[in-house]
């Protein structure tokens, strides 16, 4: 989803990494086992912190600059309701952004550490959020399907043996469902609209198809650390389990719209109950994940920018917070 | 970064009157006031508290995971605090 397996640049377990006793790893692992959850000062092999770090640093980044693409079109929603609406829904992506960094803390990560990673581009965040919303009707597109995709992913994460961030992920899976109805919302009233309007709605779907199947990650075949995150109860269900959930789910509902699937190789197939689909462009996926997509140098100009620019305002208060605390203890 | 880090703060919320505060996550503010105002924002969006306590991560005193089994097991071996422990003859009721 959000930490679509970015992680090919991982060194194997490294240097800093302590010698680490076999019968600690195996009381771990049988804990793990047992399903029970792990909380943030017990024992944990050093490769499964950086995991959670990694895959949580991730998830945060892209919920914070996933805030873009929507934000843009604030200022031109049609109608009050509707920028009231997305309003809160991107206010919500914020708080999902802050759930998932204070998880990320408990595993001894600082949260300045995880900004300042970010915003030297030395961490990733969804490829998703490199794509432009050009019109309305992505607005909806993102909703129903970005949305639509992560709550897909974030299910089995409530599950995740890290305690800290499977409470996030129940917390944020209780919001998720307002943004994908919002945006399927969009989407019925542009589809019961005027022929343009539907065609608007058409548009978005075939420019955010394919790309939010690529948000569930590498095939199977490509993925390197699913093994072990499976192992550890971080990942529950492969990448192509999910993605092919989606599809299923997904496909009626676009019936429902009317509006077709850009995918001629779209097929159901009854002996397996699944819909069959075409060939993903991997090569774009890669492409974007490398920093080539449509907007990535926007996004993180963006941010920078952001941070800057609140500089002033995070030295103001913590000079304001100091001034205080001398006054009170004077 | 030069910058300083605003403080961690743990936020506990109760959900409504009659029942405890729980904990809800952490937030980072510079002092106690934004504190509250940020877990406002960050934590009961949706109507999910009626008080909230903030308190400074670096103010809790935490038993020590590592020691777990030692610490508890002085509660480990006295069944009889339980009821079940205790055989009522036939006959007795209401106790
Ligand atoms: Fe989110
Ligand atoms: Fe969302």
């Amino acid at each position: 989803m959000y930490t679509q397996g970015l992680d090919q640049k991982d060194k194997p377990a490294g240097a800093r990494q302590r010698a680490e006793a076999p019968e600690q790893a195996e009381a771990f692992q049988a804990r793990v086992d047992a399903e029970e959850k792990i909380e943030a000062k017990d024992w944990m092999p050093e490769a499964y912190r950086r995991t959670l770090i990694r895959q949580i640093s991730q998830h945060a980044h892209s919920e914070i600059i996933g805030m873009q693409p929507e934000g843009n079109w604030l200022t031109r929603a049609p109608t009050l309701k509707r920028k009231a609406i997305l309003l809160a829904k991107i206010q919500d992506e914020a708080g999902h952004g802050l759930y998932l960094y204070s998880a990320a803390e408990t595993l001894g990560v600082s949260r300045d550490q995880m900004v300042a990673e970010l915003l030297s581009g030395k961490a990733k965040y969804s490829s998703i959020f490199n794509y432009p919303a050009l019109t309305w009707a992505d607005i909806g597109a993102i909703g129903w399907l970005v949305d639509g995709a992560a709550i897909m992913n974030q299910i089995p994460l409530c599950r995740c043996s890290y305690g800290p961030y499977s409470r996030a992920m129940i917390r944020i899976c209780k919001e998720e469902s307002f943004h994908q109805r919002q945006g399927f919302d969009i989407l019925v009233a542009l589809c019961n609209g005027t022929d343009k309007q539907k065609a608007m709605a058409q548009d978005a779907l075939n420019r955010w198809w394919w790309p939010s199947l690529m948000m569930f990650g590498p095939s199977d075949k490509e993925s390197k650390h699913s093994a072990q995150s499976m192992a550890w109860k971080i990942k529950r269900f492969s990448n192509d389990e999910l993605r092919q959930k989606f599809i299923d789910v997904t496909v009626p509902q676009a019936e429902f719209l009317g509006l077709d699937m850009p995918d001629d190789e779209l097929e159901f197939d009854e002996s397996t109950g699944h819909y069959r689909h075409g060939e993903i462009d991997w090569q774009e996926f890669l492409d974007v994940l490398a920093g080539n997509g449509p907007c990535n140098r926007q996004r993180m100009a963006k941010r920078r920018k952001a941070h800057d620019d609140g500089a002033w305002v995070r030295e103001a208060a913590y000079a304001y917070a100091e001034k205080h605390a001398a006054k009170d203890a004077a | 970064m030069s910058e300083k880090e605003w403080p961690l703060y743990e936020v506990f919320i109760r959900s409504k009157s009659g029942l405890s505060h729980r904990h809800a996550g952490s937030i980072h503010a510079a002092d106690d006031q934004m504190a509250l105002d940020a877990a406002r924002d960050t934590y009961t969006r949706r109507n999910e508290g009626v008080s909230i306590w903030v308190v400074r991560s670096s103010q809790i005193v935490a038993s020590d995971p590592a020691e777990t089994a030692a610490f508890f097991e002085p509660a480990e071996d006295k069944i009889y605090r339980h009821p079940t422990f205790y055989d009522m003859p036939d006959g007795v009721e209401n106790l």
